[in-house]
This record gives C-alpha cells, structure tokens and sequence, in this order.
C-alpha cells in the first residue's frame, strides 16, 4: 500500500472507536426517538405501534409548549448575556495576567470537581428561608422575618449562571489569549486610548470566542431541566421539564420524544446560524 | 519631529536592573541605533521612550519636554513592532489608516495620506487586502507606513528586520534609510545585528547587561572601541596583553609579547596609562602573508595557520603565534593559505587600539 494510501486511511482507523461510540450511543437512540414520534399512547396506557402525526401536532399547536418553549429561549438568553458581560473581564484578566495564567486556570475548573446538581442545591443553603443570606440579614437587623428568595425566574437565571459561567470564560479566554498584545500597544501608540484601543482591537478579534462561548451557554442553558426543578417555582418550568414530565412522569413517551426533538430542532437552527457564519472550529478550540 | 534625552533613567523589574543609570541625547532628526546583545535592555529603553513602560527613576525628555506623565497615546509617536502588529481584522489601507483617525485630520484627507504613506514604502496598490495576504517583507513596509502616516516626533524601531531573511533584510534596510532620510524624523532603531547598525546609523549606543558601552558614530565604535565587550561585539577582534611604556607626542608606546614594541596613535589609545594595558586589533587588519615577507611599516610575527574558514571573498583563518590563538580575515588574493602552512602575520600600527585593564565584573 502506498504511504499516501496509509495516510489516508490512518485518520478513519484512529476516529473508528469514537465514531462506533457516537454511532451506537447517540445515532441509534435517536432514530427510536423519531420513530416514538410517530406512535400513539392510547388512554389504557399502551403504545399504540404506527405514523400517527396526532403528538407532532399538539407539541406544535398547543399554546402551552409554545409559551414554554419560548420562555426557555428567553431565560437561556439572559442567562447567555449575563454570562458574556461577567465573563468577559475576568477572561480579560486571567489572558492578561502574567506567570499564574494556569492557576487562574485551575481555578476556573474548580466548580467542575463538584457535582453539578451539588452546586444548584447550594443556592438553597445561601437564599433558603433558613438559609446564610436571611440569617445574615436578621442577624443585622435588616428583616424582622425571613424573606422567600428562591423559587422564582431570578434564582433559575441565577443558578444558570452559576452553572455556565466557566464555559464563557473559557472560550473568551481562548480567543484573548491568541490575541497578540502588541496589538493594543501599537493601537494605543497610534493615538487611541486603551478603552479605544480595546474596542477598536481587542474586542472584535475576541468575538469568535464571545459566539463560541455564548452558543455553548444558550444551548445547554436551554437544554436544562435541573436548575428549574431545584431553583425554580411551579411557573418556571423549562422546556427540558416538560419533556422529563412526559417521559418519566406519565411515561408518555411518544409526546416526550415529539417535544425533545421539536426543542433538538430549535437548537439545531441556532448551531447550524453560527457554523454558517463563525465555523465549528471556533466551538472546538473553546473545548479544548 | 523631536530631540529624545534619556535622563540618569533606571529601570527595576522587582529585585532585577534591567537598565542602570542611563543618560542618552538623540539630537533632533538623528538615526540613533541601541546596539546590544539579546536581554541587555534595549526594548525595555524604546518602550520607556515610547510610554509603554514607566522609568524606575530617571526623566524622559522628548522635544525638551518631560514626558513621564505624558501616556503613549499623546506622546505622537510612530511604532515599528518586531512582529509588525498588523490589525488582522482591518484591510491595509484602514491599517495605516488607523493612527489619522486620532488626530485633527478631516475625514477627506485621509484616503489621500494613505494612499501617499503606501507610495512612500512602494506598495501602492495592496490597500484593499488584509495583512495575511502580504508576503512578511511588505507587511514590515506597511506597519512602516503605519507609523509614519501620522508624522510623528519620534520612530521608534525593536528590530523591525529580524523576521526578514537575509536578502530581504539588506534591501529593506536600504529602504528604511531612504525613507528616514526623506522625512527626516528622529529616530530610534533597535538592533541586535552589528552590520544593520553600522550600515544605518547616525550614531551607535552599544549597550551590555543594562549599561550603555559607548556611543558614537559608527567609525568611532567600530575603530576606537571603548571597552573589550564593544571591540568584541562589532565584529572580530583580538585582545591580547600588552605593557604601555610610555604616552607622549600623540603617541602611546605599547609592548606586546609576541609582536614586540610599537606605537598606537594616543587618540586610539585613550584612558591608557603607563603600566598593563591591552592591545585590540581587528581580525580583518591582521594581515596574513608568505613567510619571510618584510613590509615597510608593518608589525610582525611568525605565525603557523590552525583553521581556514573559506568564506567565498574573504576567508578567515585561525592560526597561532607562540601560544597564543588570532583570528584573522583576509580579502582573498588568488587562493587562501592552506592549513598548517607557516606565514608571516602583520598589522600596521596604526590599526591598532589600547584599551586600559578593566576590572573583572
Ligand atoms: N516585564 C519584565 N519583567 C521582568 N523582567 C523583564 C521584563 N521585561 C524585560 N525584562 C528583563 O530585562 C532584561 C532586558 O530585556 P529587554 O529590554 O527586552 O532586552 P533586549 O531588547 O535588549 O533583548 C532582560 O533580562 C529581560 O529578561
Ligand atoms: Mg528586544
């Protein structure tokens, strides 16, 4: 066989196990998931095997979802724009910093070590009735009874956030850190202020990152069905919520596939809107 | 454009003294070079200059006027980076662009002094691409252009040939000084290559570990050094122990082991004093000849060659005098001595330098 023969064959050989993986675990299920869309669950509990379009329907007509889902999108967004503007100057500082950039670093990845579920439950502990924030505040004085903090939008965002926050940074980080920083001197010895300098320069470069990171929030954001269910009140169900209800609650699975894939297809459009403008490959470096 | 005066400035990074006391005039439209090896402290003095770093203790003059306080965007400079800093996101035109959009220059004028900047550097027509595009040497004429667009007090330059490769880097050096000439702006060239430095300069600064050596027009650096680590750096030289006898009548009479007495005009000679001096003579002044050749004037010593290196015009060839190693490189007349032939080594007098003993530091 020639080298060039081998090279070519050599990255489908090394890809096989992963692509065997991705294939059995992600491709296979997902097929039954269509296929479960099609089905009926009838009144007596069974599924009922065919093409019947009658949960395509009522996922896509039903008032209910359609709030719900736009909902999702609305708090994935403000959680995606919370994320960005806190997490652009602390990933400015770390790719800034000299000597401890790995510590820095480390830290970042600090809040991964920690369950994630852990970490949402936390919040419960900090804001709860009981919790140290309403300790604190009776303690100085501030309240004479304990305040209900939880439950609502706000701490759902809040959890979020929590939850997210290192991925923006990150990808931010990655970006700023590829940016030359003779860049901004040679802005600045140009005539531009540093803040000149930084919106004229830093800034624009850095935007790949700004998308890689804020696609990464919204989509996991708006895939999520914990924080609602710790952190938020019986309102604030997410899209994920309701296709949990309908699967592990009424085991309905037919609705509950129809839904995530209706969900799978919204996401689908916003990765498929940054590829065609920014590249997956952006996304891969922020990963990585 | 402006006269730049480096006053008794010090620079500390913490407990490291990246540049000690240092006191530097650059008369207003002069091309003056920071000579050096790597780490002696020249960036760290041109981004002092420029505002990109804060003197420890010292004042920075530019146009007569401190500038300490000044930050680097007021101090109307232009900048030539090592690695050029092209804006990768803007096209040519809006990189050279960018600096004018700072100043009081009325948005019509502006597509005109591009277009003038880019003819000055000879790339009149890339204004539309992005950096990436453009082959290293004409990114290095654009951040030029970039630079200069905004007529600026004072060029700054960190070794802005050294990505070049060879060939290039002799042309664009040729073409650098055309362009200083032609604006006349003050300016301040980094470099660690001693031949872009005496090929460009109005004057040199030699600078070693945070100290200036010397400074002084090319001729005076290269012919007079002032200290053994100046005749080192610009180019070959042997630095041999001698006995000074005596200094009078424009002269300084020197005695070397192995070439015996002679005298090295005093203006050669200075801060030498009766007692041990050293003898500092260029390779390129020790001439190797046939054995038993007598020349008039000429200083002589017997001399067997250890190592030829061939180097097309010239060659330079190793060789040993008693137990002593000179270096020496010679124009090539007809063929070069072989290794191990024995030959005549001689210098004229004149060519020679003494240098007082320093103390080891
Ligand atoms: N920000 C800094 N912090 C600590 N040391 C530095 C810093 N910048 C430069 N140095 C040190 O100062 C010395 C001079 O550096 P520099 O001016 O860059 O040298 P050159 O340009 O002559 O190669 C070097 O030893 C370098 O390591
Ligand atoms: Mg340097």
């Amino acid at each position: 066989m020639s080298v060039e023969a081998r090279e070519a064959r050599q990255p489908w050989i090394l890809l096989s196990p992963a692509l065997s993986a991705v294939a059995l675990l992600l491709f296979v299920p997902l097929l039954f998931i269509v296929v479960y869309s099609f089905w009926l669950r009838t009144s007596t509990g069974a599924d009922q095997v065919g093409f019947y379009l009658d949960n395509w329907q009522e996922a896509l007509t039903d008032a209910f979802y359609r709030d719900i889902l736009l909902n999702t999108l609305k708090i994935a967004g403000i959680t995606t724009l919370v994320c960005a503007v806190m997490g652009y100057p602390s990933a400015y500082f770390i790719a800034r910093s000299r000597g401890n950039k790995a510590m820095l670093l480390l830290l970042l990845m600090l809040p991964f070590w920690i369950s994630y579920i852990i970490r949402t439950m936390s919040w419960i502990n900090i804001l709860g009735v009981s919790g140290a924030l309403n300790s604190l505040l009776l303690s100085i004085g501030l309240i004479g009874e304990p305040i209900q903090m939880l439950y609502n939008e706000v701490t759902v965002i809040l959890g979020l956030v929590h939850f997210l926050l290192p991925f923006m940074v990150l990808n931010i980080f990655v970006s700023l850190d590829g940016i030359d920083t003779t860049l901004e001197d040679a802005a600045t010895s140009l005539g531009a202020t540093r803040w000149q300098a930084f919106l004229q320069v830093t800034l624009p470069l850095s935007l790949p990152g700004l998308a890689a990171g804020g696609l990464l929030c919204f989509v996991l954001g708006a895939g999520t069905y914990i924080t609602p269910l710790v952190l938020g009140g019986p309102t604030d169900a997410m899209f994920a919520n309701l296709v949990f209800e309908a699967i592990i609650t009424q085991l309905n699975w037919p609705l509950g596939s129809a839904l995530s894939l209706m969900l799978l297809a919204v996401l689908a459009v916003l990765v498929g809107i940054y590829n065609r403008y920014l590249g997956m490959a952006q996304l891969m470096k922020g990963l990585g | 454009m402006s006269s730049v005066h480096l006053k008794n400035i010090v620079k500390r990074f913490g407990s490291f003294t990246a540049v000690h006391p240092t006191d530097l005039e650059i008369p207003e439209g002069h091309f003056v070079t920071l000579l050096g090896p790597s780490g002696c402290g020249k960036t760290t003095n041109l981004r002092m200059i420029a505002g990109l770093l804060d003197p420890t203790e010292g004042e920075i003059l530019i146009g007569g006027r401190r500038v300490n306080e000044v930050p680097i965007h007021k101090r109307n400079l232009g900048i030539v980076f090592q690695n050029y800093a092209l804006f990768p996101h803007k096209t040519v035109a809006q990189n050279v662009a960018f600096g004018l959009h700072y100043r009081d220059v009325p948005k019509s004028e502006i597509p005109g002094k591009v277009a003038a900047a880019l003819e000055l550097v000879q790339l009149p027509d890339v204004g539309e691409r992005y950096p990436k595009a453009l082959s290293g040497g004409q990114q290095q004429r654009i951040a030029l252009a970039r630079a200069i667009v905004t007529e600026p007090d004072v060029l700054l330059l960190d070794e802005p040939l050294s990505a070049l490769d060879a060939n290039l880097r002799e042309d664009m050096r040729v073409e650098l000084k055309r362009i200083q000439d032609k604006i006349g702006v003050t300016t301040v060239f980094v470099t660690h290559d001693q031949s872009e430095a005496l090929a460009m300069s109005d004057k040199i600064v030699v600078m070693s570990a945070g100290r200036v050596e010397q400074m002084g027009t090319p001729e005076e650096v290269y012919n007079t050094p002032a200290s053994e680590f100046v005749a080192n750096f610009l180019g070959a030289s042997n630095i041999l122990d001698a006995t000074c006898r005596d200094v009078s009548g424009g002269t300084a009479q020197l005695e070397a082991p192995l070439f015996g007495a002679f005298g090295v005009p005093a203006a050669k000679a200075g801060g030498v004093s009766p007692g041990p001096a050293r003898m500092v003579l260029r390779a390129e002044k020790l001439l190797i000849q046939p054995p038993g050749t007598t020349a008039e004037g000429q200083v002589q010593a017997e001399a067997r060659i250890e190592t030829v290196d061939y180097q097309g015009q010239t060659v330079r060839y190793f060789l040993r005098v008693g137990d002593t190693q000179l270096q020496a490189i010679n124009m090539i007349d007809e063929r070069p001595f072989e290794e191990g032939a024995a030959v005549t080594a001689g210098f004229r007098p004149q060519d020679c330098a003494a240098l007082p003993v320093e103390a080891p530091r």
